[in-house]
């Protein structure tokens, strides 16, 4: 391997290829080309991942969402079509019984006339536990979310998202300890969260301590909705079906009356979209690396051709003492050696390609390209690719050259 | 130095073959400088080609410098070839894309020599030809006498003991040829051992020997009065 090192080495492969420049640069553009498609589109695959992940980050994705509809089939002596209310309790038997359960978030929402000085508007009001905070990450600007002291004394505090801020306040206005009217009822402001990307279920706007919303609803034990988390390595499909069984024998449902509790597997939908982003990924993949191929059979065509103008030139350096192994070795350098110069600068325009998609689809919110970029290791598994590419491609030229005897190749015109 | 017994060699052609040499016996001495005559299709390119390790004879022996050449391996036959002789070829032969100097040190580059060691000894042959200042001019940019010139440097550049030359004047007018037959006599009197192949009777009058060729057989193998080509320059 010390001839790798040698400068004549190097000169020599940098003689022969700038012999004939238009050629050696024609060579390059396929590999070139399958490069930077690759960096191209694995870099817009991740930044569409990242876009999606940045959509779904505020919650956990490994979560059902279970409310109660009405029966679809008698049992016990109920008539069909009786309206199920799902309780707290039913919320701890579910978290006591069911296997993998991460949280159980109970929840209750309403519409409600919020007012502030002479802004006002109809928004929903939840009532919520502060364990919403591990289940739908609120990103707090200013203030805190709900705490447990809130709900131990039913304190009237009020945690509003910046949408609502906009609507109530003036511009800069202080929030944080202003009060709201909610229904005619005075909330203490202590709270500001980034409103979310996305809106899963009712609008999650403005959020009140669960036992205040109970107090001033006359809610009893009821509760509208839960939000139903697993541990990460618990199937969610799983979990909700056990979750609705559990549910259907506390309310004396008929088993398989499957319309009594309705759903949404958080979990589910976003397996979906991500077996999407996989399939996307593995297209790239093999797109890239088709094209990449046929590139580099693109050099050890024109090598050949290069080989077999040069076999007058082969043949007089065999006469003057290179060894096959020498002249087979020079020949797959060079397919190397362009293989890995056209595979760099295309991971160069690659990367400023995704620079470019950045700066016009990346910036701001709503933006559909999230940090679209490609990591190292991918690029480094590439490289590595294109040599190892590159030298079975330049075994192909290196052969044809010294197959050919050193009388016949220097009888050659 | 150079010992050939019962050489046999045919190229297969078709369904025949063509018997191109039908025991050939030569012997060299070094110091010598032989002319191989003959008229095409006599073999004598055959024979040279075979004494230059760049064809392989079907039967009989053939030792150089004491040592037998046969049953090479193309790699063992490129270091004998690098080590043992220098190659003259008609058409020049050079790398275009090499200047005269690159061209020069070549075949020490395949002995493996450091690059500093290659400019110094290149351009001491250069000198040796006269093209010292022409060093880094690329081939198209020199005459075909300076060509040949390059060529014979080259062929000088890794000291060999034999000299094989190729109608080594045939690309070149009368004049030049002089002048590269004074220059070559000129090696031969500093001792180098030179074979030529020719068919031209001026060119062989300037050898100390001249062995005609005959359909595949030493027809006249006889040892002349030297004429210099020093007279005609």
């Amino acid at each position: 391997m010390k001839f790798l090192f040698e400068r004549d080495t190097w000169q020599e492969v940098y003689d022969s290829l700038t012999k004939n420049k238009l050629r050696t640069a024609l060579t390059m553009v396929g590999v070139w080309w399958g490069i930077l498609l690759l960096i191209g589109l694995l870099g817009s695959a991740r930044g569409i991942e990242n876009s999606f992940n940045r959509l779904f980050g505020s919650f956990a994705t490994n979560s059902v969402f279970v409310w109660a509809q009405s029966t679809s089939k008698p049992f016990k002596g109920f008539q069909e079509g009786r309206q199920v209310q799902l309780k707290i309790s039913d919320a701890k038997k579910i978290e006591e019984n069911v296997e993998g359960i991460e949280f159980v978030v109970p929840r209750n929402q309403s519409q409600a006339l919020v007012v502030h000085n002479f802004l006002s508007g109809n928004f929903g009001v939840n009532g919520d536990y502060p364990l919403l905070d591990q289940v739908q990450k609120k990103k707090m600007i200013q203030g805190r979310f709900i705490n447990q002291t809130d709900i131990d004394e039913n304190r009237k505090v009020v945690v509003i998202s910046e949408e609502i801020y906009k609507q109530l306040f003036e511009k800069d206005a202080e929030m944080i300890g202003e009060y709201i009217q909610l229904n005619g009822m005075n909330f203490k402001v202590v709270g500001m969260f980034e409103t979310g990307n996305a809106n899963m279920g009712p609008s999650s706007d403005i959020h009140i301590p669960f036992t205040t919303f109970q107090q001033i609803y006359n809610m009893g034990e009821n509760i509208g909705w839960m939000m139903i988390t697993g541990k990460p390595e618990y199937d969610i499909s799983q979990i909700e079906t056990d979750a609705k069984l559990i549910l259907r024998n506390l309310n004396k449902v008929h088993p398989e009356d499957n319309r009594a509790f309705g759903s949404f597997n958080l979990g589910k939908e976003f397996a979906k979209i991500t077996g999407f982003l996989t399939g996307m990924q593995f297209l790239t993949w093999f797109v890239g690396i088709a094209t990449l191929i046929a590139g580099v059979f693109a050099i050890g065509n024109i090598l050949l051709i290069t080989v077999k103008e040069r076999t007058k030139e082969i043949g007089v350096r065999r006469a003057l003492g290179a060894t096959p192994f020498e002249i087979k070795r020079q020949v797959v350098l060079e397919a190397v050696f362009i293989t890995l110069i056209a595979g760099l600068l295309g991971i160069i325009s690659g990367g400023s390609l995704l620079m470019l998609l950045d700066s016009l689809y990346g910036q701001g919110d709503e933006a559909m390209l999230v940090n679209a970029s490609v990591s190292i290791s991918i690029v480094f598994v590439a490289l590595i690719i294109l040599i190892v590419l590159g030298t079975l491609i330049g075994l192909i030229p290196a052969f044809k050259a010294t197959s050919i005897k050193p009388i016949d190749a220097l009888r050659e015109e | 130095m150079l010992k050939i017994n019962k050489l046999h060699k045919s190229y297969p052609i078709g369904d025949s073959s063509l018997h191109v040499l039908k025991g050939i016996d030569l012997s060299v001495e070094a110091g010598e400088m032989v002319a191989i005559m003959g008229s095409s299709g006599s073999g004598k390119s055959t024979l040279l080609n075979i004494i230059g390790m760049l064809d392989e004879a079907d039967e009989g022996e053939y030792i150089l410098d004491n040592v037998p050449i046969k049953n090479l391996t193309e790699k063992k036959a490129a270091i004998y070839r690098n080590k043992f002789l220098g190659f003259i070829f008609q058409s020049f032969n050079l790398i275009n894309y090499k200047n005269a100097l690159d061209n020069v040190a070549l075949p020490l580059y395949y002995q493996g020599l450091k690059r500093k060691e290659r400019i110094e000894k290149g351009l001491f042959h250069l000198e040796k030809v006269g093209l010292k200042d022409w060093a880094h001019h690329l081939p198209n940019e020199l005459s075909g006498g300076q060509k040949q010139r390059v060529a014979i440097a080259r062929a000088l550049a890794a000291d060999p003991k034999l000299l094989l030359a190729d109608e080594p004047t045939g690309a070149l007018d009368t004049k030049t040829s002089h002048e590269i037959m004074d220059f070559i006599q000129s090696l031969n009197d500093e001792g180098k051992t030179i074979l030529m192949v020719t068919h031209e009777e001026d060119i062989a009058s300037m050898c100390k020997r001249i062995v005609r060729l005959k359909d595949g057989v030493i027809i006249e193998d006889t040892f002349v009065e030297q004429v210099r080509a020093s007279q005609y320059v």
